[in-house]
């Protein structure tokens, strides 16, 4: 076991870990952290999706050491101190982007990144920029609306509103 | 997984000391090697991180040639080789997802060598050079058949030099459940003669299709490779696709290849 | 002016705010304290005898604490299966052991051996490979008709063939529909495959058992749709816990679409196990493991004829499927073909005579159960896509063909010639409107602008129908459910007027919590906010059936409304005492009692509080405190229907399609919340869309399973999906639900396929390519060569 020390969403913390330890488990299992998800162990849900140093990755393929000292941001830093949402996550249920919530922590914390180096995308992007990203609820309909929504940019309507 | 002991060298000598070690192994972005180990497919001993090592991360441009760090990431290529080889960016740009690009590394890949995967189209349609702490390599000697390279066991790859081609351009169909390349194919033209690089698609790994060379060398045209029909024997077949139909997409992509390339 | 609360209305869900801030409580986020972990050993071969299983270096190993094989299961029952169909010949189906671990044979890839429980999950793998089990391999038994041929290998030695049940429905018909299809002036003949899929809800299974000695008391955390259901099947029939001493908790559960509805094996053993080790165990399905463990969907390969007159009516439709089951019987599994498939084969149009027959088969392969739609999806795809080819052969426009048949408003209720009466419907109107949304009749300008770019364009129509809110106990119970089909609910008044529904439908992703909450609302008149709704818990909510076949809202909160009605007349005989009125003259609107025709009135939270404080108190006539329960059992199924109009491109080159458009106009009668209602269809048709397009679980000829993750399973992504046009305005209420339900969470699955191959069949006759048919997934491959050869 080693002594690993994370900047997790703006607060020092430490905890132990062992070579195999992915950062996902750290999260979870540690740090009880358990807003970052796990749904497949190929590398290809990015339910696990966190940033890691302001870069997108997916926690199931990385070890906690790699992280050692690193700055790491999670669902569960997303809304202000007081619980409100941001506007991200404010628009996902504006929009009704989320039905089970098990994709929505790293559909979240996907979309903040694309909206970070792409503030406003057009549809075909942000379905691009979600290739990592599967959710078995939603179609992504709402989700790429949400998105759409979040980066002040119209949103199709839909026949019912 | 079973587990191991992690190191984090910061010089290459090191790195290739600490990987001298028995059960040694040495580790990129880890987006090929964890999800291997999760599966208990790999056991070493020691991990060696590459992602801290001086001089392996960044992109240089300069002479005709890009070189790009052996640990750089693939967002890193897709962002910074736009300009001085947009089509190589393009490709680094399609790779994976955007999580897997801020961590997979263009060495992690070349040592791979997975038979679908981008980045050996790129280096052996450019005509490469892989530098290793121990030497340099030619593309054409380094890819030696699926999952096969010139490597030795404990060697890194440090570098690899790209000659930047008059134009070029990748064509990638994508295996739908994996993403990665059911048939790639890279086209670069050279002041010398094209070169035709397709990954994807044949049981030996990525290969040049040197009668597509032929054809364009003599006219850089769609319409120049039309009668010309790849042998599906040694193609892969699978869930995705038949011999018949990656041979078929292998034309097709190369003939879109040549259309992009302009 | 839309509503903002209430019926109708459509607002934001409550429990998107803990989902979004990473607050939910998974099953696998629940950790306990002194918890060990379980490794399931797994069969990598599809079929084989057991010659040894040596774990002795294995438990001497750091941290584990037992390695368990099938004889510490010696005493346990077999995982149940909680459906009896009965064959062609009266005589009931073959049931074979579900064993908890696999006794002497192991049946298919996956097929549990062992479990290694130990402090670590990590050690419990490592341990896991020291056990030593011998396997002699046997011939796999993969394809459905070389199963029931002659001399088979079995799957199940002490069964007499591979086939479970041959059925045939309605029996009484064959020979009359035998006669019509000969005598008709065209008949329609398709073969078809209805794919296997794997439902992949994104959160893997999960299970921690736990066990207090000083109650002798068990509680399993499960990913279940129904807790209920498996505490009855889990408790009575495997380890013969009484209900009292098992609580089943489904915590928040990251979606289901049917795969977490069945009792697992893994569930009776963390339950089990915690006792023997008297500490608790927890299994996390890894996404791998769920490809080989999690039940399996659809698996039917049809052949379907409809026989026409002269005017192009339809006289007669005759089937012969064959259903695959898998190694074991799932809970639900002889259902799907049968009662869920059967019953729906007239789709929405006037046929007759129709005969069905059903061989579902034993096969060393994952079991088999429903999926998103079970047994329906593969109704309408048979159909719709037989009506498709019978428009083409006729030369007639596939719209009027369908129009021809339907069954006309004036002739509901209608009873169709398998078994069920369909209440309600507008099929004509459900056309219309898809027709109009899709723009079909502009379709011939979009497909030219295609063509010019080298692209071929297709429109595919869908008609359906579907049975859902699946229920009425006496009815199920005939066909050979061995449960009851009702649901339950409790309203629990507090004193200060809050409260607290607790339901026996199960939320994993549906938002209960918020449209249970908007009907509570509605009737009583106060805020959601002031109303909880409870679920997924059996020590909180008495009884429940919960969450599958679009039963929710239907028989769920139908169960709900009687419950608030009697809450209602209660408080009203409270409110008029307290008024000094006659009950007669109480009225409740928005949150108060007031006596009709005076300005007297008193508020909701004043009754509540009466009820709870009873010193002004009707105590002769009534009881004090406000809590009631109902147990709803509906009349009949409710039938949702609609058109779906798919708009797609086909790249000729590579056989790539491009999904450009899809279209859903359905008639959900009344519609609780608009935004989850066409959540629920987005998700449905992304669900069908995926099967028809890309999803594909395929086993080799030995049985291994080659499609075992999502490197090989294709699930639709963000950019294989076009924005999608849903419309519910086509209304025709459910006559015999109070809410005027029918039920909407499986509608986009069972529509969209045959609407989607529809269309790309379409678009290869456009371009003279005379393909009748290719089998989902459609995949480019699949396109590719049906166009070359
Ligand atoms: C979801 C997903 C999608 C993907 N899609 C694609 C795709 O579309 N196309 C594609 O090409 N790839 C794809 N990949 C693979 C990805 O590109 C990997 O990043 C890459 O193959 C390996 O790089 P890595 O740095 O992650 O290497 P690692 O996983 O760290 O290592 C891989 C192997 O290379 C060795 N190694 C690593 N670095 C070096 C070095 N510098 N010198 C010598 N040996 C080294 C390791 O010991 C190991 O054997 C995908 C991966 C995932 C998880
Ligand atoms: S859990 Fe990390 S990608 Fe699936
Ligand atoms: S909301 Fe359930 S998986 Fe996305």
């Amino acid at each position: 076991m080693t002594k690993v020390t994370m900047t997790i969403n703006g607060k020092p913390r430490s905890g132990e870990a062992e070579g195999r330890t992915l950062l996902a488990s750290f999260l979870r299992e540690e740090l009880g952290l358990t807003g970052t998800h796990v749904g497949c162990d190929t590398s290809q849900c990015g339910a696990c999706v966190v940033h890691v140093d302001g870069k997108a990755v997916k926690s199931c393929t990385m070890f906690a050491l790699e992280a050692d000292g690193a700055q790491v941001d999670t669902i569960e830093g997303q809304a202000d101190a007081d619980g409100t949402l941001n506007s991200l996550q404010q628009a996902f249920q504006d929009y009704h982007g989320l039905q089970c919530g098990f994709c929505t922590p790293g559909m979240v914390m996907s979309a903040a990144a694309l909206l970070k180096d792409n503030p406003k995308p057009s549809e075909a992007e942000i379905r691009h920029y979600l290739e990592g990203n599967i959710c078995r609820c939603t179609g992504y309909h709402n989700i790429v609306r949400a998105i759409l929504a979040a980066s002040g940019q119209d949103v199709p309507a839909v026949a019912a509103e | 997984m079973y587990n191991f002991e992690f190191v984090k060298p910061s010089t290459v000598e090191e790195a290739a000391a600490a990987l001298q070690g028995e059960g040694a192994q040495a580790l990129g972005g880890g987006q090929t090697l964890l999800p291997t180990m999760k599966q208990r497919l790999a056991s070493p001993e020691t991990l060696v991180s590459l992602t801290g090592v001086e001089g392996m991360v960044g992109i240089s441009a300069g002479d005709g040639t890009v070189t790009v760090g052996g640990a750089t990431t693939h967002a890193q290529v897709a962002s910074e080789a736009a300009s001085a080889y947009p089509a190589l960016a393009a490709l680094a740009g399609q790779i994976g997802d955007p999580a897997v690009r801020n961590r997979g590394t263009i060495g992690g890949s070349l040592a791979n060598n997975d038979p679908a995967a981008c980045y050996p189209s790129a280096a052996l349609g450019s005509g490469a050079s892989i530098s290793t702490n121990k030497r340099n390599i030619a593309a054409d000697d380094y890819f030696q058949g699926m999952f096969e390279t010139a490597l030795d066991e404990d060697e890194i790859v440090t570098s690899v030099s790209f000659p930047v081609p008059e134009a070029a351009s990748y064509q990638k169909f994508l295996q739908p459940a994996s993403r990665f390349a059911l048939t790639g194919v890279f086209v670069a033209k050279f002041p010398g003669g094209v070169r035709v690089a397709v990954t994807g698609a044949s049981n030996n790994g990525v290969f040049r299709w040197t009668e597509a060379e032929e054809a364009l060398s003599k006219e850089f045209r769609a319409d120049a490779l039309m009668d010309l029909r790849i042998n599906h024997l040694n193609m892969i077949s699978d869930l995705h696709g038949s011999q018949e139909y990656r041979a078929h997409l292998v034309g097709v992509m190369t003939r879109r290849a040549v259309d992009a390339a302009g | 002016m839309p509503k903002d609360s209430g019926i109708g209305a459509s607002p934001k869900r409550r429990e998107d705010i803990r989902f979004l801030t990473g607050t939910g409580n998974y099953t696998d986020d629940i950790n306990i304290n002194g918890q060990t972990y379980a490794w399931f050993i797994r069969s990598d071969v599809a079929h084989g005898t057991i010659n040894s299983i040596d774990a002795s270096a294995a438990e001497a190993m750091e941290g584990v604490l037992k390695v368990f094989t099938s004889a510490d299961f010696a005493e346990a029952g077999g995982i149940p299966c909680g459906w009896e169909v009965t064959d062609r010949h009266g005589q009931p189906m073959q049931e074979p052991k579900h064993p908890i671990l696999a006794e002497g044979k192991v049946r298919h890839v996956g097929d549990p051996i062992a479990v290694v429980v130990a402090e670590t999950l990590e050690q419990a793998r490592d341990a896991a490979e020291a056990v030593e089990i011998d396997i002699d391999e046997l011939e796999a038994v993969i394809d459905m008709k070389a199963a029931v041929a002659e001399g088979a290998t079995k799957v199940h030695d002490d069964l007499t063939s591979n086939l479970c049940y041959d059925w045939g429905f309605v029996e009484e018909n064959r020979e009359a529909v035998d006669e019509a299809i000969k005598s008709a002036a065209h008949v329609t003949t398709l073969e078809l495959v209805n794919n296997r899929v794997v439902a992949n809800p994104m959160e893997p299974r999960v299970a921690v058992g736990d066990y207090n000695r000083a109650g002798d008391e068990h509680t399993l955390y499960t990913t279940s749709q129904n807790p209920h259901v498996i505490r009855l099947l889990m408790g009575a029939f495997v380890l013969s816990i009484p209900e009292h001493k098992l609580r089943v908790v489904a915590p928040d559960v990251g979606g289901g679409f049917g795969a977490k509805i069945y009792h697992y094996a893994e569930e009776a053993f963390v339950t089990y196990a915690a006792k023997v080790l008297n500490r608790p165990v927890k299994w996390t399905s890894s996404r791998s493991e769920a490809f080989i463990s999690d039940a399996h969907g659809r698996d039917h390969v049809t052949k379907i004829e409809l026989a026409m007159d002269e005017n192009h009516k339809f006289t007669a439709v005759r089937t012969d499927t064959y259903a695959n089951m898998g190694a074991y019987l799932s809970t639900f599994a002889p259902s799907v073909p049968t009662w869920l498939h059967g019953t729906l084969m007239a789709g929405n149009y006037i046929t007759p005579l129709i005969y069905v027959n059903v061989k579902a088969v034993f096969t060393n392969t994952v079991p088999v159960d429903a999926y998103r739609g079970a047994g329906r999806p593969e109704a309408t795809f048979q159909l719709e896509r037989v009506i498709d080819k019978a428009a083409r052969e006729l030369g007639m426009d596939p719209v009027e063909l369908r129009r021809k048949n339907f069954i006309q408003p004036d002739q509901f209720p209608y009873d169709t010639p398998v078994a069920v009466t369909y209440d309600t419907g507008n099929y004509d109107a459900t056309m219309d409107k898809a027709l109009e949304v899709a723009d079909y009749a502009g379709f011939e300008a979009r497909r030219a602008e295609s063509e010019a770019r080298g692209k071929l364009r297709g429109i595919g129509v869908a008609h359906y129908i579907e049975a859902c809110g699946i229920a009425p106990s006496n009815l199920v119970g005939q066909l050979g459910a061995r449960a009851g089909l009702y649901e339950s609910a409790t309203v629990r008044v507090n004193a200060t007027g809050s409260i607290s529904v607790f339901t026996g439908s199960h939320s994993h992703g549906q938002g209960h919590e918020t449209t249970f909450a908007q009907v509570v609302s509605e009737m009583i008149g106060v805020d959601a906010s002031q109303i909880d709704i409870v679920h997924g818990d059996t020590s909180k909510v008495p009884m429940g059936m919960g969450t599958y076949g679009s039963r929710s809202i239907a028989v769920g909160g139908s169960a709900m409304v009687r419950a608030t009605e009697k809450i209602i007349n209660k408080a009203k005989k409270i409110a008029a005492h307290l008024m000094e009125a006659s009950e007669a003259d109480i009225e409740l609107k928005d949150g108060a009692f007031s006596v009709a025709g005076t300005d007297k009135s008193v508020a909701w939270g004043d009754v509540t509080l009466a009820a709870y404080v009873p010193h002004n108190y009707p105590l002769e006539d009534i009881e004090p405190g406000l809590e009631e329960s109902a147990f709803y059992d509906p009349a009949n199924f409710t039938y949702p229907s609609g058109a779906y109009i798919c708009e797609l491109e086909v790249d000729p080159e590579t056989g790539v399609i491009d999904m450009l458009n899809f279209t859903a106009a359905d008639d959900f009668g009344n519609v609780i919340n608009p935004m989850i209602v066409e959540g629920q269809v987005h998700g449905g048709l992304a669900q069908g869309i995926g099967q028809a397009l890309m999803e594909a679980c395929i086993y080799d000829e030995n049985g291994q399973l080659l499609s075992g993750s999502f490197m090989d399973y294709t699930m639709p992504r963000a950019d294989d999906m076009p924005m999608m046009n849903v419309d519910h305005s086509c209304q025709t209420p459910c006559t015999h639900n109070p809410l005027g339900v029918k039920g909407c969470g499986e509608a986009g699955a069972i529509g969209s396929p045959p609407a989607v191959v529809n269309a790309v069949i379409d678009a290869l006759h456009r371009a003279g390519h005379k393909v009748e048919h290719i089998d989902m997934p459609v995949s480019p491959a699949r396109v590719w060569k049906a166009m070359h050869g």
